[in-house]
């Protein structure tokens, strides 16, 4: 039972990084831009969340200036593709290569550096007293509860307000949003960004709370995974949120079993988040092969006012 | 910036401060249909990389000229930096054309790396589980096993794009990281070599299981299969019905279909011609540089190829330019750790020339046009 309890709390605290850099990456495929940067981006949010911090020693002032920096990645990616029309995946792969030599670069100096970060955590005394459910959720660090607020808010804004149809309707048929008057370039900028912020907010987390000292592409293929579980949420935010546990579940799973020693390499136990993920894909593909495709339908292209269909 | 491009033929009212823009003696049109410019859009590319770079070197209190020189002074001022950028050109040339003949189909191969070392893993096999192979032998089948091992990998991504819709840029990525933990099993872990003082790699090769070095150098046979390579892919592209069909998959699947070009099938194959490519290109790691199965036995080469790619825009001749360029800047970026930067600042100004090409490319499309009286 305290295993189980033990278990379930590491996969919050692995899933978390995920969920975020899903929901950023949810918001900007909903309106038609796939960010492949996730990786790079996070990479930027935690070495500038460790060089801040280091400097500061301000817990907000680190969050601000991890979620500005992924933000300029993100304006780089979004002025490629929405105002040059260039090839999303290119550029998302560029994002990706820039951010992973860039951090590389800045985190040189800091390498190794332990931070002595202390999140806030929630205590919830009321609950503490219920079995099972008080151990796990009674003493959770605050951005976990932030990024469960998150997922509930984004899908509230997603499908309940008029502002989230018109992202449906920018990311499914721009040439139709277009013409209502909504500005599909306008959606498509502030989306792109405000994922790349919460992937910022991932490398954030993922530096501050779950490994506090940098080491060089300490994400470890986080990203590549997040984009992986969008599809698998079908790209609901509530959604995400159980894919993402489920995910920092398989990574804590692996961690966990390489303690007791049962005769398995721990090579191979540290592939199980990766195998995990094509299996899963595989898993949906087959599930939904009669079905049309869940994704925004006009995903990855590029928006001309005068092209022609 | 979205507004400012309009149409020939305006169709909804213009706001007055577009109509103000409008009174310029020109306009930014958009042409989607404007061949994108010629040779020199990547040299600006580079150009613009260099000066973005070059402002993040200024950042950390370095001066981007010396930085820069040493760079280029280590890949291309010395016969010794010369053979090394080919060295390292080889590996990138080759899985750069193999990523190339799938991005001519749409098929997002970003697992070269994985393949790669799947390719440097199994012709390691080889001379592990058949030491005892006459001489002459072990390079004709450690290539065959290198190429067969990287095209297998190659088939773990296309097998689940083909019959599952599997995304193939997420899976041929997770192979790589799935190839890159094999790697660290083998050479931490039964493949170690007993004498070799706790080194993570397995014994040297024999003689007969290294390839022919060039007068004295480093630089390996392998640069001459390298470039066959590139003459037969180019031949088969251009001048082969295969080569048609591919071309028409990529242009248009929809109208490929209907001709009953059977695309599953285009893409198993191109995804083990793909991957055979990287894997032969890791059998030439270890066969030829190398000499052993060892960690890390690629930096990065297979993310590179992606850009070796686009810079050349998929077109296999300017693919021997690019890897050349690209090596040079890999060896650089060696050079440039003596003052005390690290060599992933070879990273950093790849992927910035990667945007600046890709942006760079788009731009070329938009174009000046004077406005006609007639036009307001």
């Amino acid at each position: 039972m305290d295993l189980f309890i033990l278990l379930i709390t590491a996969a919050i605290s692995s899933g978390t990084p995920l969920l975020f850099a899903v929901l950023g990456g949810i918001i900007s495929e909903k309106a038609g831009v796939i960010n492949l940067g996730t990786e790079g981006i996070m990479l930027i949010g935690a070495v500038i969340s460790c060089i801040v911090f280091i400097q500061t020693g301000n817990l907000f002032v680190t969050l601000v200036a991890a979620v500005f920096a992924a933000a300029g990645l993100g304006f780089i990616h979004a002025f490629l593709c929405i105002s040059l029309r260039s090839n999303q995946i290119v550029s998302g792969l560029a994002i990706t290569l820039f951010g992973t030599g860039l951090s590389a670069y800045l985190g040189k100096a800091i390498a190794g550096t332990a931070l002595a970060v202390s999140v806030p955590k929630i205590k919830l005394p009321w609950l503490e007293s219920v079995p099972f459910i008080g151990r796990i959720f009674s003493n959770l660090d605050l951005f976990i509860w932030v990024s469960v607020a998150l997922a509930v808010l984004l899908y509230l804004y997603m499908y309940k307000t008029s502002l989230g149809l018109h992202l449906k309707a920018v990311g499914d048929s721009p040439s139709t949003s277009d013409v209502m008057g909504i500005s599909v370039a306008g959606y498509r900028y502030f989306h792109v960004i405000a994922g790349s912020m919460l992937m910022g907010l991932a490398g954030f987390y993922l530096i501050m709370v779950y490994s506090p000292n940098w080491i060089e592409g300490m994400t470890a293929g986080r990203g590549w995974i997040a984009i992986a579980l969008i599809i698998f949420a079908r790209w609901n935010p509530l959604y995400a949120l159980l894919c993402a546990y489920f995910f920092g579940g398989l990574d804590a799973l692996g961690f966990r079993i390489q303690l007791f020693d049962i005769g398995i390499p721990s090579y191979f136990l540290k592939m199980l988040p990766y195998v995990s993920t094509i299996l899963v894909l595989m898993f949906i593909g087959w599930k939904n092969r009669h079905n049309p495709p869940a994704e925004p339908t006009s995903l990855g292209i590029p928006y001309f006012r005068e092209q022609r269909f | 910036m979205n507004q400012k491009i309009t149409a020939g033929q305006p169709s909804v009212p213009m706001k007055k401060g577009l109509r103000r823009f409008r009174s310029l003696p020109f306009r930014i049109e958009y042409d989607p249909h404007k061949k994108s410019g010629g040779w020199w859009i990547p040299l600006l590319s580079i150009g613009a990389a260099l000066a973005i770079c070059a402002l993040f070197i200024a950042l950390n209190g370095m001066n981007p000229a010396v930085v820069y020189g040493k760079m280029l002074q280590g890949a291309f001022g010395s016969s010794f930096g010369f053979s090394e950028t080919l060295v390292k050109a080889i590996p990138l040339l080759l899985c750069g054309l193999g990523v190339a003949i799938a991005y001519r189909i749409s098929i997002w191969n970003i697992g070269a790396e994985g393949q790669l070392i799947a390719g440097a893993i199994g012709a390691t096999a080889v001379t592990i589980f058949a030491p005892n192979l006459p001489g002459p032998l072990y390079i004709p089948v450690m290539m065959l096993a290198g190429a067969a091992a990287g095209a297998a990998w190659g088939l773990l991504t296309a097998i689940p794009r083909a019959f599952f819709q599997v995304n193939e840029l997420i899976s041929s990525l997770m192979l790589n990281y799935i190839a890159l933990l094999l790697l660290d099993y083998f050479v931490f872990g039964p493949w170690r070599d007993p004498e070799g003082f706790n080194f993570p790699g397995t014994p040297i090769f024999t003689p007969s299981q290294m390839l022919a070095t060039i007068g004295g150098s480093r630089l390996h046979f392998g640069l001459i299969f390298a470039l066959i390579a590139v003459a037969v892919f180019a031949f088969l592209l251009s001048k082969t019905r295969w080569g048609y069909e591919l071309r028409l998959l990529g242009a248009n699947p929809s109208a490929a279909a209907y001709s009953g070009i059977k695309a599953n099938k285009h893409i198993l194959i191109v995804m083990m011609i793909s991957g055979g490519l990287a894997g032969f290109a890791g059998m030439l790691e270890v066969s030829g540089t190398a000499h052993r199965l060892m960690y890390g036995i690629s930096p990065g080469y297979g993310y590179t190829a992606i850009i070796i790619a686009w810079i050349a825009k998929l077109n296999p001749w300017a693919m021997i330019v690019s890897s050349v360029f690209i090596g040079g800047l890999i060896v650089g970026g060696y050079s440039v750790q003596t003052i005390g930067l690290p060599s992933s600042m070879s990273l950093m100004l790849q992927g910035s020339i990667l945007f600046c090409l890709i942006g760079g490319e788009m731009l070329s499309k938009y174009r000046l046009k004077r406005v006609s009286e007639e036009g307001k």
